[in-house]
């Protein structure tokens, strides 16, 4: 008699005192995804595994690592050198900070693209924002840990940004910094920061962000309500529960992703310097600056646009203004949900105006993010300039040409061709 | 049991407000001690403090290296006779007017400083950070056969005139940097601190 068997009883004692089935079939088991979606939804799955693999791997850096000025660069060594496997959970954090960027990249490129952030998912988004805000944070307050040239000299940049705002910014940085230079104190500032401040914020984001989306349920790539036509028990009729056909698909993703990730770790580890930079082989000197300092390259689009304000405008310095600029490019993604006044979703059946802006935006991602990895030249600061403005034009002027242009029908099902 | 409406909701209501009011206050109050540990502690401070020095003892022509914020500075006693050679070699220079903001703006004249004669310079290259080296007297020299007198830094070739601005053509972008700086007395330079402006 199975209501008797010691795994019935135990789940009934459980779930007594803890909701485990209704949390199970909440969430897993009748949580409903529409039937058409596809490979680019596979994006949030992999995101939350390297989240877990870069709490994993950060803790075990972490038991070896030293915190100061004196002791970080050589910790880093001997986390290379003399510990069993050092190497491969330091390579395994390194490479995974870029896999986090390259699929959250994706991920928000997706919403992007088939009106994800739209009505009733603004505040799907506006978490997702957050949460990529967040790692930007993460990933700067990391990358000046292994404290080489260019963790310091990144740190020094980025810091000295803050001082360029008018009135109290010198102040600011000094604050920040905890010194009138970045020092061992700014250091151990920063671990702490990355170690339990910002993991912490991401961990509850992610839940938030979850959380939202599960009551809402996922967009789809036609953005059709798939909630509107249900059966007699109110399960959508083109829909299939999470558990088992999406998590099915989800762990063969993984496995690809796996495939490409462990190439790099054990190939590539270094990602010929977009991973870890070999400027970042020498201990941080800050009487010596490196002739030419570049952050990761998840952050090269904004160094960019940093680069490409290079001229004073409303009585403002070109170092604030380009501060101000870089920081609505990344703090604009979070104004789309009031941005596009499209009465569809999807790309699909949006206008040509849509479709230009966007490939527009793409493009000028690229380019930017490539024209931030090199040094200046007069041309390449122009060119800077010119794809600022189409980045910005896609958000900037999204009210007004996703409100005239003419959209297509959206099919009332999943199949129906309209 | 359904909870009773209060028998006096004006009352409630501001003791609500009141507590709510109170709290704030005492939130603010106890963020104190915790923005207040995020600035420099006193051993930063101390090492960040400003430096005194005693400029009596500098003879003309000579330089002596002051330590502040972990940074050499030079104090230059620039002789009377040399100080023509800051005005006259200006063509050579590729930023003799001063433009980039490497000096407090007190210091953006003619001869770079708070006092004729005196030089307060960062001894750091702005190309990548080497010391430059001092060669005071105009007359030729390996690296320059028609020297005029100034810093030339030995890494990779940048030369400096007497008051730090740039040649043109050398691979440093800028002037070196004049850090803030006053005259507490006529002899006594402080470093690290604009005074009394």
């Amino acid at each position: 008699m199975r209501e008797n068997t010691i795994g019935k009883k135990s789940l009934d004692w459980v779930d007594s005192r803890f909701p485990v089935v209704d949390l199970f079939e909440r969430h897993l088991s009748k949580y409903y995804s529409p039937s058409n979606i596809n490979i680019w939804y596979l994006f949030g799955f992999l995101l939350l595994i390297v989240l877990v693999m870069q709490i994993l791997t950060g803790l075990w850096l972490m038991m070896n690592y030293t915190n100061t000025a004196e002791g970080a660069f050589s910790s880093i060594e001997y986390i290379m050198r003399d510990v069993d496997y050092g190497w491969l959970i330091r390579y395994m954090h390194a490479g995974g900070a870029s896999a986090f960027f390259a699929l959250i990249y994706l991920h928000m490129f997706r919403g992007m693209m088939y009106g994800s952030y739209q009505k009733p998912r603004e505040l799907i988004w506006v978490g997702g924002w957050f949460v990529y805000v967040l790692l930007c944070a993460e990933g700067f307050t990391g990358y000046v840990l292994p404290w080489g040239q260019m963790s310091f000299w990144a740190a020094q940049v980025i810091i000295s940004l803050v001082g360029s705002i008018p009135y109290f910014g010198e102040d600011l940085a000094i604050w920040i910094r905890g010194d009138y230079i970045v020092s061992g104190i700014t250091l151990s500032r920063l671990f702490a920061f990355h170690v339990v401040l910002l993991p912490i914020l991401i961990i509850a984001v992610v839940f938030f962000h979850i959380l939202a989306l599960h009551e809402i349920g996922s967009n789809n790539p036609d953005g059709i309500d798939v909630k509107k036509h249900t059966d007699q028990d109110g399960v959508p009729l083109d829909a299939k529960p999470f558990f088992p056909y999406d998590i099915t698909h989800d762990f063969y993703a993984l496995g690809v992703f796996l495939i490409i990730f462990c190439s790099v770790i054990f190939f590539f580890p270094e990602g010929g310097g977009y991973i870890i930079e070999y400027v970042n082989y020498e201990p941080a000197n800050p009487l010596s600056t490196p002739a030419h300092i570049v952050p990761s390259w998840y952050y090269t689009p904004f160094y960019a646009m940093l680069r490409a304000i290079d001229f004073p405008l409303f009585g403002l310095t070109a170092k604030f203004l380009g501060f101000v600029v870089m920081a609505a490019g990344i703090a604009i993604f979070a104004a789309l949900p009031w941005l596009d006044r499209s009465p569809v979703k999807s790309i699909k059946y949006k206008g040509i105006y849509s479709k230009a802006f966007l490939t527009g935006f793409v493009i000028s991602f690229f380019v930017l993010a490539y024209l931030g990895s090199v040094p200046p030249t007069e041309i390449k600061n122009m060119l800077a300039k010119v794809f600022t403005f189409i980045y910005f034009a896609y958000f900037l002027l999204m009210p007004i040409y996703t409100k005239f242009e003419e959209c297509k029908p959206v099919p009332e099902r999943v199949g129906d061709t309209a | 049991m359904q909870p009773k409406n209060p028998p006096n909701p004006g009352r409630r209501k501001f003791l609500t407000y009141t507590t709510s009011f109170l709290g704030i206050i005492g939130a603010f109050f106890t963020a104190i001690p915790f923005v207040s540990a995020f600035k420099p502690s006193a051993k930063a401070e101390a090492a960040g403090a400003p430096v005194k020095v005693d400029l009596s003892k500098l003879l003309p022509g000579e330089m002596m290296t002051v330590e502040w914020r972990g940074r050499p500075v030079f104090v230059v006693n620039i002789p009377k006779e040399n100080t023509n050679f800051i005005t006259k070699n200006l063509e050579r220079l590729a930023d003799p007017t001063m433009e980039d903001p490497s000096q407090p703006d007190y210091a953006k004249n003619d001869i770079r400083s708070r006092k004729e004669g005196i030089a307060v310079l960062t001894g750091v290259c702005t190309h990548l950070g080497c010391a430059p080296k001092y060669y005071p007297e105009a007359k030729p020299e390996d690296f320059d056969s028609n020297w005029q007198g100034g810093f030339f830094c030995p890494c990779h070739g940048s030369k400096f005139d007497l008051v730090g601005r740039v040649y043109a053509n050398v691979p440093a972008p800028t002037n070196l940097v004049v850090p803030p700086h006053f005259f507490e007395k006529d002899n006594l330079l402080v470093i690290g601190s604009d005074g009394v402006s």
